[in-house]
């Protein structure tokens, strides 16, 4: 009787997930009716519209067949469905080891990658690249992850430090080193002032205020001409120097060069070097302090608050100051990474830091799984190297990058690649040696 | 002050459009207590759907106003609600119940998302549409010759909102669905016991919340003829704006925060300069929510444990 029962089942249940995947082919049909049916091209005089109904039918007939597997695979593997999409139980130590390996492991990969035969200009340039992002991330991981605070307007920290450096270098001949401590003050101070008046305000509204202030520092850069340049933004700024050694074949009279320095043969590739391992690092200092925090009197109020501000106030933690530390810090690191990201292309606009710049950081933090050191170095690489490395593929990263924002929220809110490491461990007491 | 006269007209047709996207925002953040970031990508495609549609009835040849704009409003509320509904669907139910940022950071992805999708979709440049609805009413004459003028599209976008607005009070004030929505706003797990379905609900609030950004984007169509898949951003930012400039879950009070924001806007980059009108408005955000968080016509909230 019983293996009678269930062949009857299954034409119900396939029945039922035909109608499912039908019901989310035809919405995805009246999705893409409009916007992938019909594109509009410009003529000389106006626009027409020209069809492009095959589009809308590869749409309708993927919607409908991912749904009906879906739905399948969901049926049949109930068990193991539950495994992959629930959050994992967080065992004290295991996973954790293993990460740490890691993490040193690709730190000395980082030391030695300029003297790996694979190393050319191209790959040290990328290299820098994914380094500021992921300078960017654990510095915004501060305010983020531990802190709580959904900071939308990041990049306006960044353009702080990047202006600061140029026009101090422009102005008043500032060479790079003496200007970093000033740039990362400059961002704090406008971490400070931005967030002594919003920080009472709840998360949401907070974002919505930092956004406002990151568009309002770009329109104030792109509309203020005299002060920085405008839409122009600034060009030739100093590139740096080694401690003040410059990287030039021939040296103005009365100043040494680095190689002369070093008495090796010029080249070209030393500055490219240099760079490198100063933004190496710059991140492995945001790196370390953002560890070392965490333990912390003051990281650990960041947690608590994060986790629960009215228990945090009845334990006598000041709210406001606690969120503002957080975020000036968040914004000193921002600053440092600006003014490297200045001296490094030697020219900055407004062009640099809009809307999407900071959403591509927030993107970093969240996909690597909040607070998490390590997500965010995968994630920063994945999300920079992925469009370098696949030209035609960079149309679509923002798209893939918004659509992996929504998925990483639903499927795993704790990070698509590590979680967060916990405050405190506690070691299993080693009850003989007591 | 003919001149201020002008641009009060200019400032009340912005406001009109600044409004009804508001609305969205606030029956949003009033019922589930999130902020929709995605509404104004909404509003960008209802602007698309409405140039797309006003194009083919051109290629059809139905050039007669009134009709046209008739279509071109139920094509773009329909496909735009469906838009708004299947976000909701996707995004933001799966997260009730989620940490406090998750809703906020899904709907960014949201937004970035559907950029990027019109972008892909219709190409990154300008669209431009010829004019639908042409001529204007002089009203009054200064001894300089400047006239003042409301052109019968400012009428017409004035008095569409007003009965929209009007439609919709009694939809919220008179009907089941507004009674289910008002009892949603006050306390979702209350409406759900007493047997109100909260999730059809939320889905209808997208809904009208979709159609109504719809209508903004037609009207805006009509109003500049251009559209690219940027406007969204800029356009969201000031209807929630005017949203919490209202009172956040208070639908007269985003009527009135749009109207504001647009006479602000309009007497700013009249009488000020035009290169800081949008700095204007982040800075008003960010003063309405240090001293008047609540906003003009809204009602404190207390958070408890």
């Amino acid at each position: 009787m019983a293996t009678t029962v269930i062949p009857a089942a299954r034409p119900t249940f396939l029945a039922a997930a035909i109608r499912e995947a039908a019901l989310a082919g035809a919405v995805a049909f009246l999705l893409a009716f409009p916007l992938l049916g019909f594109a509009l091209v410009d003529i000389p005089g106006g626009i027409t519209v020209a069809p492009r109904f095959d589009w809308v039918v590869i749409a309708t007939v993927a919607v409908f067949v991912g749904r009906f597997l879906l739905v399948l695979w969901r049926h049949l593997r109930p068990e193991s469905f539950g495994q992959v999409f629930r959050v994992p139980k967080i065992t004290a130590i295991g996973p954790f080891a293993v990460n740490d390996v890691i993490g040193w492991l690709l730190a000395a990969f980082a030391m030695v990658l300029p003297f790996l035969p694979i190393a050319d200009r191209y790959i040290i340039d990328i290299a820098i690249s994914v380094l500021i992002y992921v300078m960017l991330g654990w510095g915004l991981n501060i305010v983020v992850g531990l802190a709580g605070l959904l900071d939308l307007g990041y990049v306006a920290f960044y353009a702080v430090g990047a202006y600061s450096f140029a026009l101090l270098a422009i102005h008043f001949d500032f060479s790079f080193w003496q200007a970093l401590p000033l740039a990362g003050v400059f961002a704090a101070a406008f971490g400070v002032l931005l967030g002594f008046p919003v920080l009472r305000l709840r998360g949401d509204y907070l974002a919505i205020v930092t956004l406002g202030f990151g568009e309002i520092i770009r329109l104030v850069l792109l509309n203020w001409n005299s002060f920085t340049g405008g839409p122009n933004g600034i060009s030739q700024i100093p590139r740096p120097s080694f401690f003040g050694f410059p990287f030039t074949r021939t040296p103005p009279e009365g100043v040494t060069a680095f190689h002369q320095l070093f008495g090796v043969d010029f080249n070209f590739m030393h500055r490219t070097y240099f760079l490198y391992y100063v933004i190496l690092g710059l991140a492995l200092i945001t790196n370390l302090f953002s560890m070392r925090v965490r333990r912390l009197p003051l990281g650990r109020a960041w947690e608590a608050l994060r986790e629960d501000e009215i228990a945090c106030r009845a334990l006598g933690i000041n709210p406001t100051n606690t969120k503002l530390s957080a975020f000036a810090i968040g914004a000193m690191f921002g600053g440092f990474a600006g003014s490297f990201f200045a001296t490094r292309q030697g020219f900055i606009s407004p062009e640099s830091f809009t809307f999407i710049e900071s959403a591509i950081i927030l993107a970093i933090v969240v996909l690597g799984g909040m607070g998490s050191q390590l997500g965010i170095v995968v994630a920063a690489a994945f999300l920079i190297l992925v469009p370098e490395f696949g030209r035609d593929f960079a149309q679509f990263r923002m798209l893939v990058f918004g659509a992996a924002m929504v998925l990483v929220m639903i499927w795993r809110p704790q990070g698509l690649v590590a979680h967060r490491e916990p405050s405190i461990r506690l070691k299993p007491v080693d009850r003989r040696a007591a | 002050m003919e001149y201020f006269v002008q641009q009060l007209i200019n400032g009340l047709t912005l406001g009109a459009i600044y409004g009804l996207i508001a609305i969205g925002y606030t029956m949003v953040y009033g019922i589930i207590g999130m902020i929709n970031f995605a509404h104004g990508e909404i509003y960008m495609i209802g602007a698309f759907i409405s140039v797309i549609t006003f194009t083919l009835l051109g290629l059809g040849g139905v050039t007669w106003a009134p009709l046209s704009i008739l279509i071109v409003l139920i094509v773009a509320m329909a496909f735009t609600s469906v838009y708004g509904w299947t976000i909701e669907r996707i995004a933001y139910r799966p997260l009730r119940g989620s940490f406090r940022l998750a809703p906020l950071i899904s709907a960014i992805g949201m937004s970035i998302f559907l950029q990027n999708y019109v972008q892909l979709t219709q190409g990154a440049k300008i669209k431009t549409l010829a004019p639908v609805v042409q001529g204007t009413i002089p009203l009054l004459q200064s001894e300089s010759g400047f006239t003042v003028a409301i052109s019968y599209l400012q009428i017409i976008i004035i008095l569409l909102t007003v009965a929209l607005m009007a439609g919709f009070t009694y939809v919220i004030q008179m009907t089941p669905l507004g009674r289910a929505q008002r009892a949603c706003a006050q306390d979702l797990k209350m409406a759900a016991l007493v047997g109100v379905d909260v999730d059809r609900t939320i889905s209808l609030t997208f809904v009208m919340g979709a159609g109504l950004a719809a209508v903004a984007g037609v009207m805006v169509t009509m109003y500049y003829g251009v559209v690219d898949f940027f406007i969204g951003f800029l356009a969201g930012i000031k209807a929630f704006t005017a949203a919490v400039l209202g009172g956040i879950g208070s639908l007269p009070g985003a009527m009135l925060g749009g109207l504001l924001i647009g006479l602000i806007e309009a007497f700013w980059s009249a009488y000020f300069s035009i290169e800081y009108k949008d700095v204007a408005t982040f800075a008003i955000l960010v003063i309405v929510l240090i001293f008047l968080p609540t906003g003009l016509l809204g009602r404190p909230e207390i958070e408890k444990v």
